[in-house]
């Protein structure tokens, strides 16, 4: 876990505040993709994925975030759309 | 060779990505630019700069402060800031003896119109679970020292309520505008996992 705390911790510098924090152009394709689902889907309700985000990092605590994300949205799409 | 116009493979998650795109775009979910156009505001426009305008602000003005912390999501949407992700703010206040720090323990509920995207480790299941059960040790990691008698307030996170930190202002800033306030406002601060 230190790893990762300190990649972002407050030793980074203030003006990296605004920083996007992707680790791969993929995970900011799926979160814009999941915007534009709940825009046009759910007319901007972002709780039917929550839910599912929710379910999806329960279901495996230790899979890594956006690939739980990923596992989310796919339900969603499976189960709603 | 064809090979040369794909030199690394995508990986499974890739893939699965570009399959979800193509179903949802298909579906006509998914709106010309619309990705492009989502992921540039957050980056440029919406981020911690905001919350650090509202900090600065209440540094600044006590009839500010005292609004804020009454009635955050009324006393931000002052500035315009608000939307999905923000709708409940309630903004808590460090004091010398008290330091508040903020975690989502059920996923990673942020308040995104102020702070702009969740840094990486917030979403981490070791700082959603420690920051709950041993949170002085943790922030210590963290490079956040607090002495043991400063009282450590962890809120959490919900789609009910999203909390800001106001940080302590720092000593010797008498002088300084807002704007020059502004510039020393920390997204880790406005977390609770920083003091300025």
């Amino acid at each position: 876990m230190s790893l990762e705390l300190d990649i972002d911790g407050p030793a980074s510098p203030p003006r990296s505040n605004g920083e996007l924090v992707f680790d791969a152009p993929w995970q900011a394709r799926v979160f814009g993709l999941t915007a534009a689902v709940v825009e046009t889907r759910f007319g901007g309700d972002r709780e039917p994925f929550r839910q599912q985000l929710i379910a999806a990092i329960a279901a495996d605590p230790q899979r890594p975030y956006w690939d739980s994300w990923v596992a989310a949205l796919e339900q969603l799409v499976e189960r709603d759309l | 060779m064809s090979d040369d116009h794909h030199p690394i493979p995508p990986s499974p998650i890739e893939r699965r990505v570009v399959a979800l795109e193509e179903l949802l775009t298909e579906r006509g979910y998914v709106p010309e630019g619309f990705i492009e156009a989502f992921n540039r505001g957050y980056e440029n426009d919406i981020g911690p700069m905001n919350g650090a305008k509202v900090v600065a602000r209440a540094w600044s003005d006590p009839e500010y402060k005292k609004r804020l912390l009454e009635d955050g999501t009324r006393a931000i949407a002052e500035f315009g800031f608000g939307g999905p992700e923000g709708h409940y703010m309630v903004v808590v206040e460090n004091t010398p003896q008290v330091h508040n720090v903020v975690v989502c323990t059920l996923c990673s509920c942020y308040p995104w119109p102020v702070l702009g995207l969740p840094p990486r480790w917030y979403k981490d299941a070791p700082y959603r679970a420690r920051m709950v059960r041993e949170p002085r040790a943790l922030l210590k990691e963290m490079g956040c020292d607090l002495a043991d008698d400063v009282d450590i307030r962890v809120w959490d996170s919900s789609a009910e309520a999203r909390y800001l930190v106001l940080p302590e202002r720092p000593n010797g800033t008498d002088g300084l505008s807002e704007e020059e306030l502004t510039a020393l406002v920390t997204r880790d601060s406005m977390i609770g996992v920083a003091r300025l």
